[in-house]
């Protein structure tokens, strides 16, 4: 199982602030997000950045039974 | 090292008292602020988001590495979240070190860096509407 949230537009734009995942093998943060975004995918108006375990990954990064995924926008702190 | 995340205001010079370095000659402050304006629309308010605990971890990264590159006595970050108004503090970041150009260049460098890793999102709330302000990727990956 895998958590997987999201943030600011990536939440408001999919309409899913946090979720589970059950992983069979260890796959992509893309093909996670994938699994949980469904169609609603297409509505990003461009590929989101990736944390994974709170570490900032790429999409293709893969993600492990226990880890939590996070996909969000380009940050704008500060 | 002292790194906190809140969504109450901060006292910037009660906030530097916190700690002693021993031995600095020099200590510099950042104080970032919300704008009243944004692209010709007065800003009622800003939303700051995060990513709890991976904002702690990201910005003690940030910390650690300028404290490495400039040799930094110690380092002090606080980030608002919350909803903030025009002319509110949002991040306070001071450095410490032997000498002044090191404080400021890390003071410099912790800032530039928090920009673009640590995940706070901002939205700005003005009289036309909500709008994300647009963000920032990480060097390491672009």
């Amino acid at each position: 199982m895998v958590t997987v949230r999201c943030f600011a537009g990536v939440r408001e734009t999919l309409g899913l602030s946090t979720c589970t995942y059950a992983l069979e093998k260890p796959m992509s943060a893309q093909a996670v997000l994938t699994a949980v975004a469904g169609e609603r995918l297409s509505a990003l108006s461009a590929p989101p950045l990736v944390a994974i375990n709170m570490q900032h990954s790429r999409l293709e990064n893969l993600v492990c039974d226990g880890d939590e995924v996070a996909f969000f926008p380009p940050v704008s702190g500060g | 090292m002292i790194v906190r995340v809140q969504s109450e205001d901060f006292d910037p010079e009660q906030e530097a008292r916190a700690l002693t370095a021993t031995g600095a000659g020099a200590r510099v402050s950042f104080v970032g602020t919300v704008r009243d304006f944004s692209a010709g629309s007065q800003i009622t308010a800003l939303d700051i988001e995060h990513y709890p605990r991976m904002t702690e971890a990201e910005l003690t990264r940030v910390a650690q590495q300028a404290q490495r590159t400039w040799d930094l006595l110690d380092v002090l970050i606080v980030h608002r979240y919350g909803r903030l108004r025009a002319g509110d503090r949002i991040v306070l970041v001071v450095t410490w070190a032997h000498h002044r150009k090191a404080a400021f260049r890390g003071c410099e460098e912790i800032i530039d860096v928090l920009k673009t890793r640590a995940p706070f999102w901002k939205k700005e709330i003005t009289e036309d509407g909500a709008t994300w302000v647009s963000g920032e990727i990480p060097a390491s990956l672009e």
